[in-house]
């Protein structure tokens, strides 16, 4: 029993966004019970579920890059999107001047623009870890200016992937009865779960989040983590610019992954992580992830006018961040224990009632022995 | 021999101080690169007004993030905010509703409602202020496209005549090609920047509160160990900070004179980067409220410089985020140096006699 209670409190941090995301879909079962029901179009499965899952990859892959920095650089990476949209430029440039397009051509590209994200992640971890620049301000540089060199890189145009292959890996593959974005994204996460897994990239990240000079004096050297996290971010940046740029088909420099960075800040935080670096737990960003994806596609199925959407998110971010803050949680739970005393007092001066009737009848009956 | 020691009676100079300096430095040479390249137009006055004139919203935004940044937090509502009250205030001068007064009252009230959510929220429940203020964001520009969809120009009579009003420096000028004198213009907007710097700086540098936040934002344990109210200091540095958003929203409406979607937006983003070329931390504590007109000054003569020079459009961010790069790399490495104790070689030699030396 006990240990089972310690596993439980172990997974307590998950307890918050897997309810809202329980929340969220009992609200859409209560609009339209069919909500869960799957179809089989073309051997393939659609559906509102298969629906969230391929609308959300790209934010999911991107908020597990963004749980490793903010765990470790104790700040957020505001240019994710500008970097994948500057790795997926370079992909699309490789891939249409390739001539002919085969699986190796898209998997060099993927290759490419991971080594493009690395350059820019090493660029963003360089300011961050060895010159002390807090990680905001460190990205700010690239927020501004990313955009910009995607579009010279894309050669002023927008160029469109019309191939097979990309237009698969964008959809569905043939004879799979998943979209395939979805399958990246579990190929992704498992290989995530492994790494973290087997080695000690965890210890370390959370070691440098909690206290960088205690970090340094158990022997980690605290600046190379920071700088490790922000290459591991320009990778998932690539691979989510990657799967954007074969979902849409055409790379538009302009509008691909546009403010994702907020979306996925906001996934860390759902997922119950500190922003302030220490512990964390990918688990929760993923699920944060996806309830966010649920939350946009919730306010449209229940007919939100479209202007009004951002501010009942709005609301609906603040209600749960107030019901998740530190203050409120202490509150409730010195209600409930107050509650909890009550009760048991209550039960006390009952059974302490009963004995008295039994002592004072027990005394009596002594007295008429008497 | 202590007493001898001429340099136990300096102070050693405090942080905020040594980043102002570069920061003003950094402006200095930003502007005379721009009057040595174009030598005709930065020469003259009303250019440099123009700057005042044209982005008195921004210089007042920047403001109000400065003081919220001296305290270790973030607002990165400000830009919807400001974009929010210009909408309304049109929406509301243009149903013929409210006169100017009534504009003004709205623009305080929306402003203040804003920063008393994000204050009484990131203050006092804890949360985080980056998710608060990004959900007060997502709430203001949700509530702008409610109000109004379409760009509103606002004609009430009495506003453009607010609108057109200039108040001519008649000592400053320029001569021009006729032989004409044209004495330089400025606009009511700038009045209000001007009033704002004043009592923000005044109350930063003297007042019990400005104290109380520079305590906080450096360390939020000892300044608790020192009896300062934290929650009520953090409180009323959003509030603030959501007022002056407001102020900003009034003034933009006075400079364009209509409200649009597009008002504002990241007004957030370039208040951070003028607040970091003027020398205020992120990290909270550091920094000079008269930094961030500054760093203001420095990121518009940067703009209107790549402007002037001819550069394509989409290689002017590049130029902007590289300079901006440069001028973080100074800092970071001006700060480094110091902290190695390295930064003492430039001063005379008789100040490092009594250097302790290491090793014996």
């Amino acid at each position: 029993m006990p240990r089972l209670k310690a596993r439980f409190d172990r997974l307590s941090h998950l307890f918050l966004p897997l309810s809202v995301l329980v929340i969220l879909l009992l609200i859409n079962l209560i609009k339209g019970a069919d909500y869960f029901k799957i179809t089989m179009v073309n051997r393939v499965l659609y559906g509102n579920i298969p629906n969230i899952l391929f609308g959300a990859s790209e934010l999911v892959i991107l908020s597990i890059g963004m749980t490793l920095v903010t765990a470790a650089a104790r700040g957020q990476d505001i240019s994710i999107g500008e970097s994948g949209a500057i790795s997926s430029a370079i992909f699309v440039q490789y891939v249409l001047n390739a001539g002919e397009v085969t699986i190796w051509t898209i998997l060099v590209g993927l290759l490419i623009s991971c080594v493009a994200g690395i350059v820019i992640g090493a660029f963003n971890g360089t300011l961050v870890s060895f010159f002390n620049v807090q990680p905001m301000v460190a990205t700010l540089i690239l927020f501004l200016g990313g955009r910009s060199i995607a579009f010279i890189i894309d050669g002023k145009v927008s160029p469109i992937l019309a191939n097979p292959i990309s237009n698969q890996i964008g959809t569905v593959i043939k004879g799979v009865p998943i979209q395939t974005p979805i399958i990246l994204t579990a190929v992704f996460i498992v290989i995530v779960s492994v790494v973290l897994k087997v080695t000690n990239l965890r210890l370390y990240v959370e070691a440098v989040g909690i206290n960088p000079n205690t970090a340094r004096l158990n022997g980690i050297n605290p600046k190379r983590v920071i700088f490790l996290t922000f290459l591991l971010m320009g990778i998932c940046s690539a691979v989510a610019g990657f799967i954007a740029v074969n979902k849409v088909g055409r790379h538009d420099s302009v509008n691909l992954l546009k403010f994702i960075m907020m979306d996925a800040i906001l996934a860390v935080a759902l997922g119950g992580n500190s922003l302030s670096g220490g512990k964390f737990s990918i688990t929760g960003s993923i699920i944060g992830a996806y309830t966010i994806e649920v939350l946009n596609r919730t306010l449209l199925r229940l007919e939100v006018n479209p202007e009004a959407i951002k501010a009942f998110k709005a609301v609906f971010i603040i209600i749960l961040m107030v019901l998740a803050s530190p203050v409120v949680r202490v509150y409730a739970k010195k209600v409930m224990d107050k509650a909890k005393a009550f009760v048991a007092g209550k039960a006390a001066r009952q059974t302490g009632r009963l004995k008295k009737a039994v002592v004072s009848i027990t005394d009596s009956s002594v007295k008429k022995e008497e | 021999m202590g007493a001898l020691n001429p340099n136990k009676t300096k102070t050693r100079m405090s942080n905020s101080t040594l980043l102002f300096i570069i920061a003003g430095i950094i402006f200095l040479v930003m502007y005379g690169i721009a009057l040595l390249t174009f030598p005709l137009s930065f020469k003259q006055f009303q250019t440099f007004f123009d700057f005042f004139n044209l982005n008195a919203a921004l210089f007042i935004v920047t403001l109000g993030m400065c003081i919220v940044m001296i305290g270790g937090g973030i607002d990165i509502s400000v830009g919807a905010v400001c974009g929010l009250v210009t909408m309304a205030c049109a929406v509301l001068l243009e149903s013929g509703a409210g006169d100017i007064w009534d504009a003004l009252f709205l623009s305080l009230g929306i402003g203040l409602a804003f920063g008393l959510m994000h204050g009484y929220l990131i203050a006092y429940l804890e949360i985080q202020p980056f998710i608060i203020t990004l959900a007060g964001m997502f709430l203001a520009q949700g509530l702008l496209t409610t109000l109004h969809r379409e760009p509103l120009n606002v004609t009430k009579p009495a506003f453009v005549a607010l609108r057109s009003v200039r108040i001519e420096i008649p000592w400053l000028g320029t001569v021009n090609r006729l032989g004409v004198f044209i004495p330089c213009e400025i606009r009511p907007g700038v009045l209000v920047v001007v009033a704002l710097v004043i009592i923000y700086a005044i109350m930063m540098k003297w007042s019990r509160f400005g104290r109380n936040l520079y305590s906080v934002g450096g360390n939020r344990q000892s300044a608790r160990m020192l009896g300062i109210n934290v929650k009520k200091t953090m409180f009323f540095s959003y509030v603030l900070c959501g007022l002056t958003a407001g102020i900003s929203g009034f003034v933009f409406l006075i400079t364009t004179g209509a409200g649009n979607i597009g008002n504002g937006s990241l007004f957030e983003m370039k208040a951070i980067a003028a607040n970091v070329m003027g020398g205020i931390l992120l990290n909270g504590g550091v920094g000079n409220l008269l930094g961030a007109p500054i760093g203001t000054l420095t990121l518009l003569t940067i703009n209107e410089l790549i402007r002037a020079a001819g550069v394509q459009s989409n290689l002017q961010a590049i130029v902007s985020g590289l300079l901006l790069y440069i001028f973080i790399m100074l800092q970071s490495i001006i700060m480094s140096l110091r902290d190695r104790k390295n930064f003492r070689l430039v001063l005379p030699s008789w100040l490092k006699l009594h250097r302790p030396v290491e090793g014996k």
